[in-house]
């Protein structure tokens, strides 16, 4: 293979769409939140298999100690955020409408630190995924999959390039680029820990040119002494939406494509959100596994948007109360960004692992029109990042075709919303698109579950 | 808080893009090619517009009463069609016929087949072609336009058309500024060029249709031995080229498949022009492209991020 190189400018990409940026909190110190009275930690804040409770109602948890975790491959142990007494374990409701067990702790205020905490002894890449797993951590950009999964890299596939994710690319969400000016050396320690167990000589940071700190600060410590060799550096990338989108972002700094239906190591890359990287190079000083997270919290409703740093598992509407309460009546919650978030159907829920924001639109900012019909314009095409068809797509769901689904190739939309932001008949495509998306599923279900009856 | 919240599918903002306001910007680039009409033709060219408009926003509104659906007047896509469809009519035509033009047009094609968005072909090409069909003479006269050259005027209303005249009658400078006979919207080369740059500022169309529609047109007038110069400055070119092949509902919306769309309009219009006792190839050639649409479209599917053809290609 031809020496790596770094690109000069970003590789060109294709389609997005200009959200308004609404960084209103860009440029204010986080706050810590005091400890609330209560936490509820749900089983599954991760892509995988849920965890199992491993304490019992009335045990005293300190904060760090292991309260759940499970043996499958995919899946991250939960720990205690706060100390105090298993009050409950409880079934909640998701923000997806799923009911799922959580175990809720009576906080007693002293934030006691589990003496069973202390530096991992990390010497070899097995070491660093086991530590890795031990602290529970999963991606911090919203999607939530076990870090550990990722750093273990199938033997059949080389990855050569490391790119960190701080494109940051949905409206109002500034958690990455506040870690990165309040910890800008926990950014790089942790990339080159990273990169050295995992032999990487190619560093990309790829953030948004939005964030001309951000850049200054990490190009500061990247041209340093601390990386002899240069094998880091800042890629500034333009400020569209969805540039943080791993398949995008891998385009846009390394010119790969990875292939349909594959994994970013299948293009040589290992994607890692900036907070992510951070986190474990303070956890290998530490041992403090996950328990707090930095979260923005802003929208037109909330009387101080401001991002703060909290334990998880915290209510909602603790933190919102924290910042000042809402301003005025909401239209919308919505845990995670306006493009991709979900959005809520009250404040009785809890900050989770992956959560990186939470958002207040008024009717001003989140009022939809109805849909009207498809005129046909192709404004969709053009925004649609994986260059499909979202109007082919929608109207293939609308009508149940399975076949016009896969000739689309339905399962290569990112859910991204650019379609559905940009249409001028205001059309439901990304939800259309979903639906359309459980059906291949469901089609692929069936046909399997069909090839093992047939041999029975 | 008690109040209810709103839950909805993402994504929660949505771009200030809309239907409304695309067709808005249609009117707005029209108006260049509307208001030289008037000067060129006079206050009958107005009424003539006028008539047009009215009539068809009316009769979208009662079509889409009588069928019991919502109201799409608010779109003002009927006014759009009903002002195309005057720009491609003679000024002296008879009232009667244009408000049968917008019959066609709103009734017929656009409404019958569902609404905007659902025709299959242009509702104001449409009903141009069959007022040629059905009223050939009334269709076909062209009275001086102001400032027509002499030798253009055969009779005291009627003119030739830059198509039909001979060789040398009409200047450039005439085609360009509208000093020649033809439909009141046609003749002012200036005023539709304005529009189209005006629409592709705007982004309203990408300028990938008109410019392969004339770049075809020009290299087909070589191939043929006509001048590709008058040849994209008479007639319905510019006007077809410009706001009728790039009609959304009646082109492909693959950037390939515009390609190949407005290749064939080109092609197709020459070529009508050049061998057929046609006086004129714009409209037809532009609805025989939009019947072919659905088949472009198929043949032109774009290639997904991160598709790979059948055969291993190698990874990088
Ligand atoms: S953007 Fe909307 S109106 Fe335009 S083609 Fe796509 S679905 Fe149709
Ligand atoms: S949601 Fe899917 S179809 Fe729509 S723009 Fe994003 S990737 Fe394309």
């Amino acid at each position: 293979m031809s020496e790596l190189s770094f690109p000069k400018r970003p590789y060109r990409t294709r389609g997005g769409v200009h959200a308004p940026h609404n960084k209103n909190t860009a440029h204010k110190e986080s706050v810590i939140m005091p400890v609330p009275p209560i936490v509820a930690l749900p089983m599954t804040q991760h892509i995988g298999a849920p965890c199992k409770p491993m304490v019992k109602v009335g045990d005293t948890v300190d904060v760090g100690q292991q309260i759940a975790g499970s043996e499958a491959f995919v899946s991250a142990p939960i720990h205690a955020s706060v100390s105090g007494k298993v009050k409950k374990i409880d079934k909640i409701t998701m923000p997806d409408g799923s009911r799922v067990d959580a175990i809720f702790i009576e906080s007693d205020g002293e934030q006691r630190l589990s003496p069973d905490l202390k530096p991992p002894q990390v010497e070899t890449l097995s070491e660093l995924i086991k530590a890795v797993r031990d602290s529970g951590l999963v991606g911090l950009g919203g999607a939530g999959f076990p870090t550990a999964v990722k750093l273990n890299i199938p033997s059949d596939k080389t990855v050569d390039t490391l790119i960190i994710n701080v494109a940051e690319c949905e409206p109002y969400i500034t958690s990455d680029h506040r870690e990165i000016l309040e910890n800008s050396w926990d950014v790089i320690s942790g990339i080159i820990t990273v990169k050295e167990f995992l032999n990487i000589h190619r560093v990309i940071i790829g953030i948004e040119n939005n964030k001309p700190d951000a850049i200054k600060a990490l190009r500061e410590i990247a041209d340093s002494s601390i990386d002899p060799e240069d094998e880091i550096r800042v890629l500034p990338i333009k400020a569209t939406y969805p540039q943080g989108a791993e398949k995008i972002l891998i385009k846009a700094c390394t010119g790969r494509e990875v292939p349909m239906g594959g994994l970013p190591s299948d293009a040589g890359c290992l994607v890692m959100n900036v907070g992510s990287i951070a986190f474990i190079s303070r956890y290998l000083k530490t041992g403090v596994p996950l328990v707090s997270r930095r979260l923005t919290v802003d929208g037109g409703c909330i009387a101080d948007p401001v991002n703060v740093i909290v334990p998880i598992g915290t209510p909602i509407k603790d933190v919102i109360d924290f910042v000042g309460g809402y301003k005025e009546q909401p239209y919308k919650l919505i845990m995670g960004g306006p493009m991709m978030g979900i959005s809520l159907p009250n404040d009785d829920l809890y900050v989770m692992k992956q959560n990186n924001a939470i958002l207040a639109l008024s009717a001003k900012e989140a009022m939809m029109t109805e849909p009207s019909a498809c005129i046909r314009c192709g404004k969709c095409l053009d925004a649609c990042p994986m260059r499909l068809q979202p109007l082919e797509l929608s109207n293939a769901a609308d009508r149940g075709d399975v076949d016009a689904l896969k000739h689309f190739n339905a399962m290569n939309c990112m859910e991204c919303g650019c379609c559905s932001f940009t249409c001028p008949a205001k059309r439901h495509l990304v939800q259309n698109i979903r639906i359309g998306k459980a059906l291949l599923n469901k089609a692929k279900r069936d046909a399997i579950a069909a090839s093992k009856g047939g041999k029975n | 808080m008690d109040a209810k919240l709103h839950v909805s599918s993402s994504p929660h903002f949505r771009g200030s893009n809309s239907t409304r306001r695309i067709m808005l910007d249609v009117i707005i680039a029209l108006c260049p090619a509307a208001i030289a009409s008037c000067v060129i033709f006079g206050w009958r060219s107005l009424m003539l517009i006028a008539i047009c408009v009215a009539s068809c926003v009316l009769l979208e509104y009662v079509a889409r009463k009588i069928m019991k659906r919502d109201t799409t007047v608010g779109d003002l896509s009927a006014i759009v069609t009903g002002l195309l469809l005057a720009l491609n009519l003679p000024v002296d035509v008879n009232p009667l016929i244009a408000v049968f033009g917008c019959v066609i047009a709103i009734i017929v094609v656009k409404q019958m087949f569902g609404g905007i968005g659902m025709n299959f072909v242009n509702p104001a090409l449409a009903a141009r072609i069959v007022l040629l069909v059905s009223f050939p003479s009334a269709m076909m006269h062209w009275v001086p336009a102001l400032g027509a050259p002499e030798d253009a005027i055969i009779d005291a209303t009627t003119a030739a058309t830059p198509l039909a005249a001979a060789p040398g009658t009409y200047s450039y400078v005439d085609l360009l500024i509208g000093r020649c006979g033809g439909s009141i919207g046609e003749v002012c080369a200036v005023a539709l060029i304005a529009g189209g740059v005006y629409l592709v500022i705007r982004r309203v169309i990408s300028p990938i249709i008109p410019c392969v529609y004339l770049a075809t047109s020009a290299l087909m007038s070589l191939v043929v031995g006509l001048d590709p110069l008058y040849q994209l400055l008479s007639g319905g070119m510019l006007l077809g080229a410009i706001f009728m092949a790039t009609d959304y509902t009646t082109s492909p919306v693959t950037r390939w498949g515009k390609v190949i769309y407005a290749v064939g309009c080109g092609f197709f219009t020459i070529m009508l022009r050049a061998f057929s006792n046609m006086p004129e190839g714009v409209s037809f050639s532009i609805l025989l492209m939009n019947i072919l649409v659905p088949l472009i479209e198929r043949i032109t599917v774009p290639r997904t991020l991160g598709y790979i053809k059948k055969k291993k290609g190698d990874s990088k």
